[in-house]
């Protein structure tokens, strides 16, 4: 089928953020959110869908990966390592 | 002791019970053959609400029968009974058809059954009200998904109006059925037991020719209507489809998988 590509994002419980779970065709988006219902959330993954035309993602591109995310590796001091996370905090 | 209110009552969750069981085998059959593997799963899963209202209700009707006596489980009813015991709709046994057919059956079909369930939630019967509560829900979306289909198929291309258009058609002579009262249903809605067939079809006769007009389609009034579904009168294609259906429990009777 020659039909859109959507990106699937659930939100599994209130208070957390959307998971990217998958991607699915769709003619348009009601039904890529219909269609997104049956396929990722038939076993009470969610209680929040998005769907996301999967062409408007601008992404990075292979090609760049040393310029993009090389410089990160040595800068252990950007890492917040200095700091006891409270038991009790949830989903840090 | 069994009273009579109990018999027909248990044919009452027969009826439904039926209706739901071949609907779901039909659904079933789609697996594979929907035009992309999101509807595959789609299709799948209305089947699997339908069948897990019909192991419900043909539970609830073995039980009813029984009265103080051993019970017919639901894979009795489901897989031992021959054509004529049962006691479903023509439209729901009618063959697979098109992507177009199963779409404007689901159309008529989810309507009708979202009418009757929103009227039996509070049946006396514990347990066809708690199915009716819970399965009101399931075919809301199977209303919905029968709708959005149809509007894209009907508002579409010229070919998939036109075989929407033929869908339409197709399925016009078994609407009627599904909204017949007989003696059994009619003394059981007297004593506040059942919903009568005939008062859902002003309702859901709205509700189809609603999507229909949106989608540009026509209705239609068909020149004959199918009968004697509930009393095991069949069509032509409800042996074959018992035949896939039943062949595994039959050939091996016990089988546990």
């Amino acid at each position: 089928m020659s039909e859109p590509l959507w990106e699937v994002f659930v939100r599994a419980s209130r208070g957390l953020s959307h998971q990217h779970v998958g991607s699915l065709h769709a003619p348009d988006a009601a039904m890529a959110l219909r269609n997104a219902r049956d396929v990722f959330t038939r076993r009470q993954e969610g209680v929040s869908l998005w769907v996301v035309p999967a062409a408007a993602i601008t992404a990075s591109s292979p090609d760049e990966r040393e310029a993009f995310f090389d410089p990160a590796g040595d800068k252990v001091y950007r890492h917040p390592t200095f700091y006891e996370v409270p038991e009790d905090v949830q989903y840090l | 002791m069994i009273t009579r209110t109990d018999l027909s009552l248990a044919t009452y969750c027969l009826r439904l019970g039926d209706d739901a069981l071949v609907m779901s085998h039909r659904f079933g059959e789609w697996v594979t053959y929907a035009p992309q593997i999101e509807e595959d799963v789609a299709l799948a899963n209305i089947g699997l609400d339908l069948l897990g209202q019909a192991r419900a209700l043909l539970t609830r009707s073995g039980e009813l029968a029984a009265g103080d006596g051993p019970a017919a489980t639901e894979d009795d009813l489901a897989y031992w009974r021959d054509e004529r015991a049962f006691t479903n709709v023509h439209l729901v046994e009618q063959p697979r058809g098109d992507f177009a057919d199963v779409t404007v059956r689901l159309l008529w079909f989810a309507a009708y059954q979202h009418a009757l369930y929103a009227a039996l939630t509070d049946h006396p019967d514990p347990t066809l009200g708690g199915v009716a509560a819970k399965a009101v829900k399931e075919v809301a979306y199977h209303l919905d998904h029968a709708t959005q289909w149809v509007l894209r198929l009907g508002d579409g291309t010229a070919e998939s109006h036109r075989r929407a258009q033929d869908a339409v058609a197709a399925v016009a002579p078994y609407v009627d059925e599904l909204f017949t009262d007989d003696e059994l249903v009619t003394d059981l809605a007297d004593a506040g037991l059942a919903v009568l067939p005939s008062s859902l079809r002003a309702g859901v006769q709205s509700v189809v020719t609603a999507v229909l007009l949106q989608a540009t389609l026509t209705p239609v009034t068909p020149t004959w209507h199918a009968r004697g579904g509930r009393a095991g009168v069949h069509s032509e294609s409800m042996g074959p489809m018992l035949a896939v259906m039943q062949h595994l429990a039959r050939s091996h009777p016990g089988a546990s998988w």
